[in-house]
């Protein structure tokens, strides 16, 4: 077991609200070594044999369970690929908490590359939470590159928030999900870019069986001379239905690409795209100054509350 | 006090300086509740602007207590006691009900004070304080929550552009108490409400006629509403 220092500490309350250790499962990861466990009656956490990553256990039936699995890197320099499966029992009810902090105050790049993936049981609910953060004022990179799989059984649901405000340089997200009958995605993500950062963020969603549902749902705010990507597509192989939108507030320099797509092989695929970028508008800033906040504050809550 | 002195305001259009308000002289006294009306284009919503500082004048100036405000800009003078509720109000993705009554009343508004201010313009609180102010409510909706920030902000100079447009005729009783209210509640304070409606005009201290960018006549409403026609209780232009 490791002692988290300070900078450590702040990280972790960034990515995962907390402040101290959280009840139920959990598993900590800093400078990639393990910093803490704990398992409970349901949810069992194993270090893969080869040393690449954790699997995560939960028996079925598991209710109103929670585990957390933060990550933070203090150390310049450390580049890490880590696989995490989670196999979530049939029935079960869990909110599961992953993210990543990076403070990097040296010249070297860090580079976190978390695999997840997610085998949903049979009419199992999972909600999971994905916060990234960086800070540091080196000049070294903080990089985060997450892959997410999500295989989901039948009547599973799964809902998915995703965001990421502050400080990463640069992140290429792929997220890939298939789903059988009846099973339900909805992923909510949240994406702004500074500086000279860039993002990069894609899906593929394939819609399996009979009434399977998805909605993917991104706001995006790009500043500065950051640029991003939102390339989401949707696949519907079986009478179900799907939605995917990008909403982006694009400001100074700042560079959006949008290609949301779909694809039907079922006659009753009912698959619909929404794609919007645009810059804060004169009215909304005029109607928050004549509360009386100055254009900045305007700004801020503007944005603040696009990526609520 | 609202001083304006001397006030012009023109754009240019096809290169050519078109002008909307000429050398417009007007004062408006603490406790007065006036109504400014006059035709489409008379100018009445660029003098609503030009009050709350949206837009610049070309000339002249505008005092508000003695205090020259014609520099400052939509902020400042927000800051002294000047609000505005728009025509058509505008819409926020992801800022909640809630979150804008905060914002006006300028404290931690406690969500049972925002509800109070909710109930006053004809909402029920509870369906509506999580609610965004987004596509999905309607024009009527937005614009009694338009009015709701401007009780919330509770102060001494409130200027409405057309607050009736849009809001049933239930509501319309509703908006007169709630100017009614505004003035008693609010010391020395002064409201201007642009609008052709003549059951509000009836009710006010002062009318001010605006036509062609100046104003051609003010008076109460005994002595200025039988000079104007009378078009299903809107009132269009003088006779």
């Amino acid at each position: 077991m490791v002692k988290l220092d300070a900078i450590q500490k702040r990280l972790i309350e960034e990515i995962a609200d907390l402040h101290s250790i959280p009840e139920g499962a959990y598993n900590f990861r800093a400078n990639s070594q393990l910093a803490g466990r704990n398992t409970t009656a349901n949810i069992d956490i194993v270090s893969k044999e080869d040393g690449s990553g954790i699997d995560i256990h939960i028996k079925p039936g598991t209710k109103n369970e929670s585990v957390h699995i933060p990550v933070v890197l203090s150390q310049s320099g450390i580049k890490e690929t880590v696989y995490n499966d989670f196999y979530v029992g049939e029935d079960s009810d869990v909110v599961i908490v992953a993210g990543c902090g990076i403070d990097n105050c040296g010249s070297q790049d860090s580079e976190h590359d978390g695999i997840h993936r997610f085998y949903v049981g049979r009419n199992a609910r999972v909600k999971y939470v994905e916060k990234h953060y960086g800070s540091g004022d080196g000049k070294g990179q903080r990089i985060l590159n997450p892959v997410t799989e999500v295989y989901m059984e039948e009547g599973s649901s799964m809902e998915m928030e995703m965001e990421q405000i502050k400080g990463v340089d640069s992140t290429d997200r792929e997220t890939r999900a298939e789903l059988k009958g009846d099973a339900r995605l909805v992923v909510k993500e949240r994406l702004m870019t500074h500086g000279t950062q860039t993002a990069v963020s894609g899906y593929q969603v394939n819609l399996n069986g009979a009434n399977a549902t998805a909605d993917v749902v991104s706001r995006s705010v790009a500043r500065d001379d950051s640029s991003q990507t939102f390339n989401a597509r949707i696949t519907g192989n079986a009478p179900c239905s799907g939605h995917t939108e990008c909403d982006s507030i694009i400001m100074d320099n700042g560079r959006i690409l949008a290609i949301p797509s779909l694809e039907a092989n079922n006659v009753d695929a009912m698959l619909v795209h929404e794609a919007a970028i645009g810059k804060i508008a004169g009215d909304q800033l005029i109607k928050l100054m004549t509360l009386g906040l100055t254009e900045q504050q305007a700004e801020e809550q503007i944005i603040n509350g696009f990526l609520r | 006090m609202l001083e304006i002195k001397n006030l012009s305001f023109a754009v240019e259009e096809d290169g050519r300086q078109k002008e909307i308000l000429r050398n417009l002289n007007l004062t408006i006294d603490n406790g007065k509740f006036v109504v400014i009306t006059g035709p489409n284009g008379s100018g009445k919503s660029t003098l609503a602007r030009l009050i709350m500082g949206i837009e610049k004048p070309t000339e002249g100036s505008i005092l508000f207590d003695g205090k020259d405000v014609t520099e400052l800009d939509i902020t400042e003078r927000a800051k002294l006691g000047i609000s505005f509720a728009f025509q058509q109000p505008v819409r926020f993705k992801g800022i909640r009900v809630k979150d804008l009554l905060r914002l006006a009343s300028g404290k931690n508004l406690s969500v049972s004070a925002a509800c109070d201010y909710l109930s006053e313009v004809g909402l029920c609180a509870r369906d509506y304080i999580d609610r965004e102010i987004n596509s999905s409510l309607s024009g009527g909706e937005l614009k009694r929550i338009e009015i709701a920030t401007l009780l919330a902000r509770h102060t001494r100079l409130s200027v409405f552009d057309e607050p009736e447009a849009g809001i049933d005729l239930w509501s319309f009783q509703n908006l007169i108490r709630i100017f009614e209210k505004m003035r008693k509640e609010i010391e020395d304070s002064s409201i201007v409400i642009i609008s052709h409606q003549e059951r509000i005009l009836n009710i006010a201290d002062e009318i001010l006629l605006l036509s062609g960018g100046t104003i051609q006549d003010r008076g109460t409403p005994d002595e200025i509403m039988p000079k104007l026609v009378r078009q299903s209780g809107t009132c269009v232009r003088l006779q």
